[in-house]
């Protein structure tokens, strides 16, 4: 199991108020599932994804990542683990501005201390198609291009688990298609785990199974073809 | 990971180091400041240890206020070495050739001195001829006042001496004050045929000595103190010389430094008002780096190394900078240092002003820095993250504040001379950015709270600007107050200090004052001052006398007691006494009774509060005075304040009529000419008759006063000057930051149909409430800051000048918009494509 999740809550606070956005949250996600999590805005899709990858901390309950307690983990430990075992795709792609194509892909090589991380880095963006891109900066690049980086930027350290926030979201259909294909080839090829944040369901369907949220509860966790039907 | 680190910080900054840079530009002021006084400081250190025995001339220096007696000579026998004997004393000179007179300082010359560096004249070789015969060197300003040349006559009493040379530089004496009493060498052999030593003339008589190479002067003085006392002689070597002038120099500099540091402080201040704008824009940045697994240490250290960087090059190019400026100082301070300096680049100046520029830029840089340890990474999944529950304090912040202060606090007290002036500085400090700081606080929630919602929209958005989120209003308003601040107190203490000294010359006031008038030549002074329509403000008689006993205690008792309280030079001292029925206007009796004549018994005298207390002196004490001879039994029958800066004789003892009389004494004369030409007439016409007689024109004087002061000014301003161009560039910094938002609410307007006037307008009310704010709160606080200034430091009378003051404040608003719209430039061209794609 690369994920457990037990009961999880979390509640903000506004002033005096306190709003809960997620609560009694438990499923596991086994080692190289692929995983969509789905549900209408503010269903708190993107809340339980933040905690999943430790960049928030739950209210109650317990995450176990790669069979580490989360809770029990400093920010630095935390940052570690993300940096090891875990990969981001982001619907703003999220790509630093101040950094080159390929240097933002090298980052998380970098943090980790790996060697020939450049070559690593170019070889990953070849296989995106943009081994001519290599020196540009983000906003020289489209927005397609972008989630490409973004997406060799989030396999270079060959993660256990994967997680993307709409990574289509801020696409047009043809891009949104490519970049789709590209991003499960590459789950396929590194074995990663696939936790993905949606509510665009046909991108859902191309996951093995499917958790809907609503007002931060879950109210359907089944597997893909259960759900849709069989795969054509 | 350091290397990361070190390689994140360059890549981060590639499209910001010209704005980085503008930052930490702000520091480059204050560091050059900081390094030029404080390299040319010891450079001037240095030249004084080098020059020493310049300073004095000699190894050893003997000093008295009566003529060398049979005891004093056999001493000075004693003592040994090469010998020169000087007399001084303050005399008329009058110019024949240019029919002109001026009182001056005659030092009568016997022997080498000097024997340790040279008088320098014009001839040169007239600083030993002038001692041959019937010579004169005089001094360069005296030449040039009268436009005398070498070989003119001048004549000194009654004997008339041929001009040898003219002094251009005496050692260990400041070129500068020379103004106030130009000096005259004349060989001694012609000291008696001047026939200007009198009763009532105050000489010093020097003896200067040269010892053998290695001779060990301080412990002959050792040795010799207790003679030197008995026989009220000082003395004085190389070694307190050098060490006094060091004293000296090292507060000048120090108070330059501090007002140098001033500057830093803003640029700190400039320094941590960007940097939090420049973190706030890279919030997104650090938390993508977050998500990837950047720990908070990492992210926290591509800034700080990115400051660092930065902040070095600030200091280096501020050092840079500073040595160049150190070329300037001699000018700045020209006339007001006795000594020939080599500017040498001091390491301890460079390496204070990198310590000192990089651990300001790193202290003002950690408290907007630090806070980036906390940016969550889930800030890049969404931007509206709110945090679950309050934000614990950040103890590293409040730790980082008090290590400025503490910082702040240690660099006010090393530079002050005394700790108390230190606390004073520090306190000063925080009371003006405090209240700069509170007023734009106050201001931006005046304006939120009584929004004039009436008002036209761009008054409305102008105003509104000032308290936006991201706005600078802080840091503008420090800048700019500060700046103000500084141009103001400066302008009007100065005003304030020359304002009391000019009412001397006004109309109607005493400006011509005549002294060592003796006895025989008063009336006759008088007379001729009358026959001219002149005249007598003041005749004040003036016995010379010393104290005897205090309370039945003899003077010699009290200054071998341990327990007497209070000085000994008070005690030893002659005083210039006088006599009158009456308080003067320049007087306050603060205890006991002014008795204006005497009858019988003790005779009451007033004595002057300072002198009261040096003498350890109250109401009722029983004195006696050796008046010439004659014993006078007193007692303390007042205690006065005197303001002595009024141009007028004034007194520590006045005795009450009815006592003095009878003994021998002379006179002061006070009356008012009403050119300087009638002046110089009747100058001439009493030293013709009586060539003993002193004349001081007031006019002169205020003229002089007004030249030095307007040296030292300049030497403040000048270096408030550093001041004033941090403002300025933190302004610009300030203004540069906010570009782009304002480029994109530019934008925004302009796409929703505002045109460029309008936004234009907006600009201008929003730099003109800034600027009046900001000009406004700064020229409150420096009319509280010179006020407290001339009425506590300077004893004086505060004088506002209203229409310099409002020009300052229409002056720093206009420049404010300038600056303002300078940087605005071309915002209003840029097409909306290109804002919306910018990075930054």
């Amino acid at each position: 199991m690369i994920l457990h999740t037990e009961q999880l809550g979390k509640t903000f606070s506004s002033g005096d108020r306190e709003l809960s956005v997620l609560s009694a949250i438990s499923f596991d996600v086994k080692q190289g599932s692929s995983v969509s999590i789905v549900g209408p805005s503010g269903s708190g899709k993107t809340t339980l994804l933040g905690l999943c990858a430790g960049l928030d901390r739950p209210t109650q309950g317990r995450i176990v990542l790669n069979g580490q307690d989360l809770g029990t983990l400093s920010e630095e430990g935390l940052a570690r683990l993300r940096n090891q075992h875990v990969g981001f795709v982001f619907q703003s792609f999220q790509l630093i501005p101040t950094l080159t194509a390929i240097e933002n892909v090298m980052v998380p090589g970098e943090l980790h201390g790996a060697t020939d991380i450049g070559t690593r880095a170019a070889d990953f963006l070849q296989k995106v198609g943009l081994g001519d891109r290599f020196d540009h900066y983000p906003t020289q690049l489209s927005g397609g291009e972008q989630q490409r980086v973004a997406l060799a930027r989030a396999f270079i350290n060959r993660p256990l688990i994967l997680f993307a926030d709409e990574p289509t979201g801020n696409l047009d259909a043809e891009t949104s298609e490519k970049v789709e294909e590209l991003l499960f080839d590459l789950n396929r090829e590194n074995g990663t785990t696939l936790v993905l944040v949606t509510h665009n369901l046909d991108l859902a369907a191309k996951t093995e199974r499917i958790i809907s949220l609503k007002a931060g509860r879950i109210v359907a966790d089944s597997p893909t073809h259960s759900v849709l039907g069989s795969p054509a | 990971m350091f290397a990361w680190t070190l390689r994140m910080a360059w890549r981060d900054s590639r499209h910001s180091r010209r704005r980085l840079f503008l930052y930490l530009s702000s520091i480059i002021m204050g560091v050059a400041a900081l390094v030029s006084v404080r390299s040319f400081g010891n450079s001037l250190l240095e030249a004084v240890d080098e020059q020493a025995k310049v300073l004095l001339g000699a190894d050893l220096s003997i000093r008295s206020r009566t003529p060398f007696d049979d005891d004093d000579e056999s001493l000075l026998l004693e003592i040994g070495g090469n010998q020169s004997r000087q007399t001084s004393f303050s005399s008329m000179a009058y110019f024949p050739d240019q029919n002109g007179t001026r009182l001056v300082q005659v030092r009568a010359l016997e022997g080498g001195f000097p024997y340790y560096g040279n008088l320098e004249t014009v001839p040169p070789e007239a600083a030993r001829s002038f001692r041959e015969g019937p010579f004169a060197l005089v001094d360069n300003t005296l030449m040039l006042q009268f436009q005398a040349q070498v070989g003119d006559p001048v004549k000194l009493g009654s004997y008339t001496f041929r001009i040898a040379g003219r002094l251009s530089r005496i050692p260990g004496e400041s070129v500068a004050f020379s103004e106030f009493a130009p000096r005259i060498y004349i060989p001694f052999s012609f000291l008696d045929e001047t026939g200007l030593i009198q009763v009532g003339s105050r000489v010093r008589y020097t003896a200067f000595i040269q010892f053998e190479p290695g001779y060990d002067t301080e412990n002959l003085v050792e040795e010799i103190e207790p003679r030197l006392k008995e026989l009220e002689l000082s003395s004085d070597t190389v070694q307190e010389r050098r060490e006094g002038f060091q004293r000296e120099l090292s507060n000048l500099n120090n108070f330059l430094s501090l007002v140098g540091f001033v500057a830093l402080i803003l640029g700190g201040i400039g320094v941590a008002s960007s940097i939090h704008l420049y973190v706030r824009q890279r919030v997104e940045t650090i938390a993508i780096l977050r998500c990837i697994g950047a720990s908070p240490l990492q992210s926290l250290g591509i800034y700080l190394v990115q400051a660092s960087i930065m902040g070095l090059t600030g200091s280096l190019a501020g050092t840079a900078l500073g040595l160049l400026v150190q070329r300037l100082i001699p000018a700045v301070l020209a006339g007001l240092i006795p000594l020939e300096v080599e500017n040498s680049i001091s390491w301890d100046a460079v390496a204070e002003g990198l310590l000192v520029g990089l651990g300001a830029a790193l202290l003002f840089a950690a408290i907007p820095l630090l806070p980036v340890r906390r940016i969550s990474p889930l800030l890049a999944l969404r931007r509206e993250y709110e945090s679950t529950g309050k934000r614990s304090w950040d103890y590293l912040v409040l730790a980082a504040y008090m290590a400025l202060g503490a910082a702040l606090l240690v660099f006010s007290l090393l530079h002050a001379p005394t700790w108390m002036v230190g606390i004073g500085f520090f306190g000063a400090l925080l009371l003006v950015f405090g209240s700069l700081f509170a007023v734009a606080k106050l201001a931006m929630t005046l304006i939120r709270r009584h929004f004039p919602s009436s008002w036209r929209y761009e008054w409305r958005q102008g105003l509104a600007n000032l308290y936006r989120p991201h706005n600078q209003t802080i840091v503008l308003m420090l800048a700019v107050g500060l700046g103000t601040f500084f141009i103001v107190t400066l302008y009007l203490t100065q005003q304030s200090l020359l304002r009391e000294v000019e009412l001397v010359g006004s109309e109607g006031r005493p400006n011509l004052v005549f002294f060592d008038v003796q006895t025989d030549q008063r009336q006759g002074i008088v007379d001729l001052l009358q026959a001219k329509g002149l005249p007598i403000i003041q005749d004040v008689p003036i016995v010379t006398m010393r104290i005897k006993s205090i309370g039945g205690r003899a003077v010699e008792e009290l200054k071998e007691d341990p327990e007497y309280g209070g000085a000994r030079w008070a005690l030893s001292r002659e005083y210039r006494c006088t006599y009158r029925g009456q308080l003067d206007a320049t007087e306050t009796v603060i205890a006991g009774n002014f008795e204006g004549s005497f009858v019988e018994g003790s005779v009451p005298v007033s004595v002057e509060e300072g002198i009261a207390e040096r003498l350890n002196l109250a109401i009722g004490d029983q004195l006696e005075f050796d008046v010439q001879g004659v014993p006078v039994e007193a007692l303390v029958g007042s205690i006065r304040t005197v303001a002595w800066r009024s141009f007028q004789p004034n007194f520590f003892i006045v005795f009450p009529t009815g006592i003095l009389e009878e003994a021998p004494q002379f006179a002061v004369l006070v009356t008012r000419t009403d050119s300087a030409s009638d002046s110089a007439m009747i100058q001439r016409d009493v030293i013709t008759g009586y060539p003993n007689v002193s004349a001081i024109d007031l006019s002169m004087v205020v003229q002089t006063v007004e030249s030095i002061l307007d040296r030292l000014t300049f030497v403040i301003r000048f270096m408030a000057l550093f001041s004033i161009v941090t403002g300025l560039v933190v302004l610009t910094g300030a203004i540069v930051s906010g570009r782009y938002q304002r480029m994109k609410e530019s934008v925004l307007l302009r796409t929703l149909g505002a045109s460029r006037t309008q936004i234009r307008r907006i600009f201008f009310i929003e730099y003109f409430f800034l600027g009046a704010l900001a000009a406004s709160t700064g020229i409150l606080l420096s009319l509280v800051g010179s006020w407290a200034l001339t009425r506590f430091v300077f004893e004086s009378q505060f004088v506002l000048e209203p229409i310099v003051t409002l020009g300052v404040l229409l002056g720093v608003v206009a420049l404010t918009i300038g600056i303002g719209f300078a940087n605005s430039r071309g915002i209003l061209d840029q097409p909306p494509l290109a804002v919306l794609r910018a990075e930054e």
